[in-house]
């Protein structure tokens, strides 16, 4: 099976996206003849033509709402936000238009569009092109909301996406595009070639929306994460010599409640991390439902580690990215407590 | 494209065109004009309709009425054909019935009930119709543009020439996504219309008090997208101008502004203290420039109708809609279970 990083994988996703439904269009800022900031479309529009494949001007808000325009009108828009910090200009188009559309119409009329949108840290890219947004669009009713954390699922989720008739925000870890992140920005970088996740079949197949995963089975604590912090948990738990279950949740919503819920009543110990910030971050809504689903099982307060209520900073990256450090300290308070 | 083609302000000579029209025999038929009398009363008297039972409690919330406006939607409509699109703002009634929507569907989506367009889950704002391809009422001040310039790429993007009627008001032209849209649309020269309905008020605030260029129609010559006022009370030049602009459309030229001047004589919504204007300023319009008086003077003068014939059009306007008001009396509340569907594909 072909080894890809993530931006070959969504590549492969888009091109058989393209291959398969004549409705779908690929575009956004740079999409189209430079293929992307990050290349994530590269040679598509050689392959798929300037009709299917394009660059737009720089305006998100009218990116997304055409795209909704389009979707309301049948095609299956794929449209490219050139960094999540970027999608505010759309933000009322996402809440009051592409949520809302299906209720509004009582079911007449649906929006499949896929937004996708790198995101987070870990590049040093300062406040601007760091950040973490997804706790504002969990908020809102009427739209899913994904973040891949390897290649093999970036395509399938993509794909499941895309073909799904809901509106998805899919929310791609710039850091692991290239390679999985253990935390630690002084080991050379690794690389997807070497990862089971970075084999990526040809072809189409899914990953199912609303479904999380067991990457690490355990029995003392259990992690529950998403996107670059999966590889810092991971990495955390070995280090540690914890038991730790990790759970890659993969969609944020709807979010996958049973398996946390099974995970967490058989360890009773729980840690939530995410690399936004702490207050009103998406944390704070998993630990409240998993409070009242495992309340009588749990042996410890939840902890969750977090990004610093702060803008993200650019020479601070390291203080303010949820590392492993931070992470094993909240692993033994709550195992200890 | 040329970078300086025209773009001039054509409000003059379409002016002209209107008064003359106005004089001599109308360039339309007895049934287009029978039909155009009907369509544009059958607004009004919903509308009204729709008025007196908010009052009496039936209708909840917020409730924008068209009254004064009719001619714009019936001449864009009879301009426009089977399969394009039409979308709008929050003022949307007369919309749904020139698009041929069910008037009893509609009032009851006001009342809230089962039977409306959107089962109770929208009301007056938020209504949609595939049938009709009516692709809603939208209660954000100028979020529709950019999303009717989505509809018209898909149209585009899939060959034909399907056109989409994008209406907003002046209020709205002043979002900045109405700009975004306007770029995109000439970029690519997407087969849209931009109807403005600028009906002198944005809410409280007139035109003037709100926009450094209130003529709206130049608002597109940036963009090279030509534009062009229009009597917006008078339904024979819009549909005039509706025709010019959607036969260009069709033709792959890409967009055009459409500046329907034109007037509401309601408030803005059901709670509106009307001190932004005085009353002699809403009287003198209804009695200059009303798009209906002006549609029966010229039946009448033509000898294409009598006052009786007119007479029995009302009555049987006034029965569809008194038909509506029932409908919508007594069509259920919606089920409870409709709280929940419609959010996501249900599992």
């Amino acid at each position: 099976m072909p080894a890809k990083n993530m931006i070959q994988a969504i590549n492969d996703g888009l091109d058989v996206l393209l291959d398969t439904h004549d409705d779908v269009l690929v575009f956004g800022e740079d999409a189209g003849y430079f293929g992307g900031v990050f290349g994530c479309s590269q040679g598509l529009q050689k392959k798929h033509g300037l009709d299917r494949v394009f660059d737009t001007p720089i305006n998100e808000g009218a990116i997304v709402a055409a795209a909704i325009g389009m979707a309301t009108n049948g095609m299956r828009p794929i449209a490219e936000i050139q960094f999540a910090d970027y999608i505010f200009p759309a933000f009322d188009q996402i809440v009051s238009e592409l949520s809302r559309i299906r209720y509004r119409s009582a079911g007449q009329f649906t929006t499949p569009l896929t937004i996708r949108t790198p995101w987070g840290g870990g590049i040093r890219g300062g406040q601007t092109h760091s950040m973490s947004p997804e706790a504002f669009f969990t908020h809102i009713p009427g739209i899913k909301v994904v973040v891949p954390s390897n290649p093999y699922d970036a395509k399938g989720l993509l794909i499941a996406a895309a073909e799904c008739d809901d509106p998805v925000i899919i929310f791609e870890p710039k850091r692991l595009y290239n390679g999985p992140f253990d935390g630690d920005p002084n080991k050379p970088a690794l690389s997807w070639a070497k990862h089971p996740k970075g084999e990526v079949p040809d072809g189409r197949y899914t990953v199912p929306l609303g479904e999380a995963e067991v990457v690490r089975e355990g029995s003392e604590i259990t992690i529950v994460t998403y996107g670059t912090l999966v590889h810092v948990a991971l990495n955390t738990a070995e280090q540690e010599g914890v038991d730790a279950e990790i759970i890659d949740l993969k969609t944020l919503a709807p979010y996958d409640i049973d398996t946390i819920a099974a995970s967490v009543n058989k360890t009773g110990r729980c840690v939530v991390t995410h690399e936004a910030p702490r207050t009103s971050g998406f944390g704070a809504e998993l630990i409240a439902q998993i409070q009242e689903e495992c309340f009588y099982a749990l042996e410890a307060p939840i902890a969750r580690v977090t990004g610093w209520d702060t803008p993200y900073p650019h020479a601070h990256e390291w203080s303010y990215f949820p590392g492993p450090e931070r992470t094993a300290r909240a692993i033994k308070r709550v195992l200890e407590a | 494209m040329a970078a300086n083609k025209s773009t001039a302000n054509k409000s003059s000579s379409s002016k002209k065109a209107a008064a003359a029209s106005k004089a001599k025999k109308p360039d339309a038929s007895k049934d287009e004009l029978l039909t155009f009398y009907e369509d544009m009363l059958l607004i009004r008297r919903f509308e009204e309709k729709a008025g007196q039972i908010y009052g009496m409690g039936l209708i909840a919330g917020f409730c924008h009425l068209y009254i004064g406006q009719e001619a714009v939607v019936v001449g864009m409509q009879s301009a426009i054909g089977e399969g394009d699109q039409v979308i709008t703002g929050y003022r949307d009634h007369g919309h749904m019935l020139a698009c041929g929507m069910d008037p009893n569907g509609v009032m009851a989506e006001l009342t809230g009930r089962a039977g409306g367009y959107s089962r109770g889950k929208g009301g007056s704002m938020h209504m949609f119709s595939r049938e009709k391809n009516f692709f809603g009422g939208h209660g954000i001040v100028g979020a529709q543009v950019p999303i009717g310039t989505g509809l018209a790429f898909s149209n585009k993007y899939r060959g034909g020439d399907r056109v989409c009627l994008t209406y907003f008001g002046d209020g709205a032209a002043n979002q900045g996504q109405v700009y975004e849209a306007f770029n995109m649309a000439k970029l690519w020269d997407l087969p849209v219309i931009y109807v403005i309905e600028n009906n002198q008020y944005a809410m409280g605030t007139s035109v003037r008090r709100a926009s450094s260029e209130t003529h709206l129609h130049k608002r597109g010559v940036s963009f090279g997208i030509e534009g062009e006022e229009v009597d917006g009370m008078d339904v024979l030049a819009v549909r005039d101008a509706g025709r010019r602009a959607v036969k260009n459309a069709r033709a792959g030229k890409g967009p055009h502004i459409l500046e329907m001047k034109t007037y509401r004589y309601r408030g803005h919504s059901m709670s509106d203290p009307a001190k932004y204007r005085t009353r002699d300023e809403v009287d003198a319009v209804r009695a200059k420039s009303d798009p209906i008086e002006l549609c029966k003077t010229r039946l009448l003068a033509a000898g294409w109708a009598t006052e009786d014939a007119l007479k029995d059009i009302d009555k049987r306007v006034k029965a569809t809609v008194n038909e509506a008001v029932e409908f919508a009396k007594t069509s259920p509340e919606p089920d409870p279970k409709e709280l929940w569907t419609d959010v996501l594909i249900e599992a």
